[in-house]
């Protein structure tokens, strides 16, 4: 009965890992699901069982992970995957990524639903580019914690002086990541367990929490109710039925901010001010919002709007503009180039949109930013400009990860092929920051 | 930090997801079977609408080999949230010669249910299917979307799935081809075991301990009692009474027990608690082969 989640307490924290094959990624993850007792006997039989077939020398726990035909005839991982743990304290989603740089798309994928990322450092080798590349990643997408993993500890042995120099590399490097990144380093031995979930006794100079303990600890989503109201409208419920004749709800999940009945609010595209006169839910009316829940609210007024559209206060009016500044992940081997259309998908909107510009392309390696680009290939990275057939209402995605994010859909193959993070409205520039690089 | 519970967190991105299946296709239908998953699923939708009617029927696709509590309960369940309910009936499938019965005593119906439900999706022209898999169920289930492209064969294409960033969920398709849409993606078995509790949602009596006549075959405890499971000769003799719960609820042939004295909903979420095997553990269809479901959902399969 110990591992029993209190549901009433309970929260949830949503987390990806990133690091080289090598790094002991698969063999951390199998350590959290092993000694939470994730791991189920059958499971762990069926793994046994394959990494004999196969000849492994040990028990291949990178085969908890790679559940597809393809990942196991190849021994890697070629998608992202969920996986799910809990203690009492907190319930876990990982988004397991694969570590090549090929993925990269994959990583940005497990990152915009991550609330915190574990980059695994190898204690021999130090922050090396691919910890440089995840950092910049997480700090690009706007992961709040970081959690460095000094991992393989057991081989410089558990030398503080080894670690002392990768938080003072870590520390120097870090100054250059285009958003502060809030990071805790912890020296760890994934496959002997040392500071994962137990505190190791190899490590007395280390004073810190266990990975685990960090994990069910750390805070997250700090402040999401302080942020301006934001209800993107998904579907118009109307009744139509004797009890609720005149009911019409508009149905959405709140982004950020709290909305309060009988507060005066504002309707976009419309433009038009109206009242809350309920929040409704199947359980019955509220007299206030939270964050993060999904509700139907009901006006004053009769206003036009439907799916696509935002309902915010009056004083807290988001941007707006047809042309818009973004930083993109290219997600497909058909190259981008100027001047193509797209479908931009925008919280629940779905607007026809060109790219306009290719202002630069970002090296990931050294986060220098390339100019003079025609076109964008699979997993790059960089800023360009967009045109919208219509004003798009957003924040910039430094202050809001659900108003600041769209994707580009092809026309042709209805395939996702970017992730974009908006910077700014077009000749906006109240909102440039002093680092063109900010997001 | 905000206070939310996960139960509330996972509460509200079901809802969201449901309501974005509504608004993305034009004729969505949600797969109800009466097993626990899909009761949570139609449980959540009921939220989402209301105090409207769900705004797609209820899809149950008959195996004709079903558990007889699970077809009263999806009776009263259709009526109490005054749903429509389409069946496709395998058996219809049998019928027509569209697909030919498995032979053999561990003949299941199970891998048939395939092709119904693919003819079923063509002749009424859904073109988004909700289900209530979950990604902890089964390895590849764990690299499965929210929202899954098929083409127009009903085919799961694993390398090629549509990446899915924050909450934008993409259900641009072409004629013909359709999406298979999973809610509850993020749950658990305990999840979705807490949230029963915390609901107070009524179940079919088979979740909970009972007296039944039962075969182990392969280490599997198989029902004995509807006549669905074709016993050996040898076998006849060795049926007996036990005292079992349904860990999950599918076609009869194929569906393990466990042994329960679980009786109440609290009782039920201590053993998932301290339950060493996973819940697909009882499942035959699923120890076929290393990747069996993984073949079947290439193939259409949920």
């Amino acid at each position: 009965m110990d591992l029993l989640v209190n549901p009433t307490e309970s929260s949830l924290l949503r987390f990806t890992t990133a690091g080289s094959v090598d790094d002991g990624k698969s063999t951390l993850i199998g350590r959290l699901l092993y000694d939470s007792k994730s791991i189920f006997e059958d499971q762990l039989l069926a793994v046994e069982e394959s990494s004999k077939r196969r000849g492994d020398a040990h028990v291949n726990l990178a085969l908890l992970t790679d559940g597809l035909r393809a990942e196991r005839e190849q021994g890697i991982t070629i998608d992202v995957a969920y996986r799910y743990f809990a203690t009492p304290k907190r319930k876990f989603i990982i988004a397991d990524t694969p570590g090549h740089i090929q993925y990269t798309r994959n990583m940005v994928t497990g990152a915009s639903t991550a609330d915190l990322a574990i980059i695994l450092v190898d204690a021999r080798h130090g922050v090396v580019e691919q910890t440089r590349r995840h950092s910049y990643l997480a700090s690009l997408l706007r992961i709040e914690k970081v959690v460095l993993a000094v991992n393989k500890m057991d081989l410089v042995d558990f030398s503080e002086e080894v670690f002392n120099k990768i938080i003072a590399d870590f520390n120097e490097f870090r100054k250059s990541l285009p958003n502060e990144v809030d990071a805790t380093l912890i020296p760890i031995s994934a496959l002997n367990g040392d500071n994962v979930v137990d505190k190791s006794d190899n490590t007395p100079w280390y004073s810190g929490k266990t990975l685990l303990e960090h994990l069910e600890t750390v805070q997250v989503r700090g402040g999401t109710s302080q942020h301006d109201a934001r209800f993107p409208v998904q579907w118009v419920i109307r009744p139509m039925s004797d009890d609720y004749h005149d009911f019409r709800g508009f149905a959405g999940r709140m982004a950020s901010g709290t909305f309060k009945v009988g507060e005066e609010v504002l309707a976009l595209p419309a433009g038009m001010t109206s009242r809350i006169t309920g929040i409704h839910t199947f359980e019955g009316r509220k007299e206030e919002t939270t964050p993060d829940l999904s509700y139907s609210i009901t006006l004053a007024d009769e206003i036009d709007i439907s799916r696509g559209d935002m309902i915010v206060r009056p004083d807290q009016a988001p941007q707006h503009s047809p042309h818009i500044d973004a930083m993109i992940c290219w997600f497909t081997e058909k190259k981008l180039k100027p001047r193509t259309r797209f479908h931009l998908r925008h919280t629940t909107r779905d607007l026809r949109a060109t790219v306009t510009d290719l202002h630069y392309k970002v090296d990931i390696s050294t986060m220098e930013q390339v100019g003079d680009v025609k076109e964008f290939g699979l997993n790059d990275i960089g800023c360009i400009r967009i045109k919208c057939a219509a004003p798009l209402f957003f924040d910039a995605y430094s202050k809001n990860r659900t108003t600041g994010s769209f994707v580009l859909v092809d026309e042709q193959t209805n395939n996702t092929v970017a992730a974009g993070m908006i910077l700014r409205a077009v000749g906006d520039e109240s909102t440039k920051s002093t680092d063109e690089f900010a997001i | 930090m905000s206070d939310i519970t996960h139960l509330q967190f996972l509460e509200s991105e079901a809802i969201y997801v449901l309501r974005e299946t509504a608004a993305q296709f034009t004729k969505p239908a949600m797969l109800f079977s009466g097993g626990k998953d899909s009761i949570v699923m139609a449980w959540l939708a009921r939220k989402a609408f209301h105090p409207s009617k769900l705004p797609f029927p209820l899809l149950h696709i008959d195996t004709g080999h079903n558990f007889p509590e699970a077809m009263t309960y999806r009776d009263w369940f259709v009526k109490e949230v005054r749903a429509e309910l389409v069946v496709g009936s395998v058996q219809k499938s049998i019928d027509d010669g569209r697909v030919v019965e498995e032979r053999g005593h561990n003949a299941s119906r199970n891998k048939l249910q395939t092709v119904t439900l693919l003819d079923t999706i063509e002749e009424h022209q859904f073109d988004a299917c909700l289900g209530g898999g979950r990604r902890d169920e089964e390895k590849a289930r764990a690299k499965e979307r929210f929202f899954s492209h098929r083409d127009e064969f009903g085919q799961w294409d694993p390398k090629n799935q549509r990446p899915e960033l924050w909450n934008i969920f993409n259900g641009r398709k072409n004629f013909g081809e359709h999406f298979r849409v999973f809610p509850l993606s993020n749950w658990t078995e305990m999840d979705v075991w807490q949230y029963i509790r915390q609901e107070e949602i009524p179940l079919p009596n088979l979740y909970f301990t009972h007296q039944r006549r039962i075969i182990e075959r392969h280490g599997q405890l198989l029902d004995a009692e509807t006549g669905f499971v074709t016993l050996l000769e040898e076998e006849k003799a060795k049926v007996k009474e036990m005292t079992i719960r349904f860990r999950t609820v599918g076609d009869a042939t194929c569906t393990g027990a466990v042994l329960s004295d679980a009786k109440t909903i609290d009782d039920v979420v201590a053993e998932v608690a301290a339950a060493r095997q996973t819940e697909r553990g009882t499942r035959a269809d699923d120890k076929r082969s290393e990747t069996a479901m993984e073949d079947r959902k290439k193939e259409g399969y949920f």
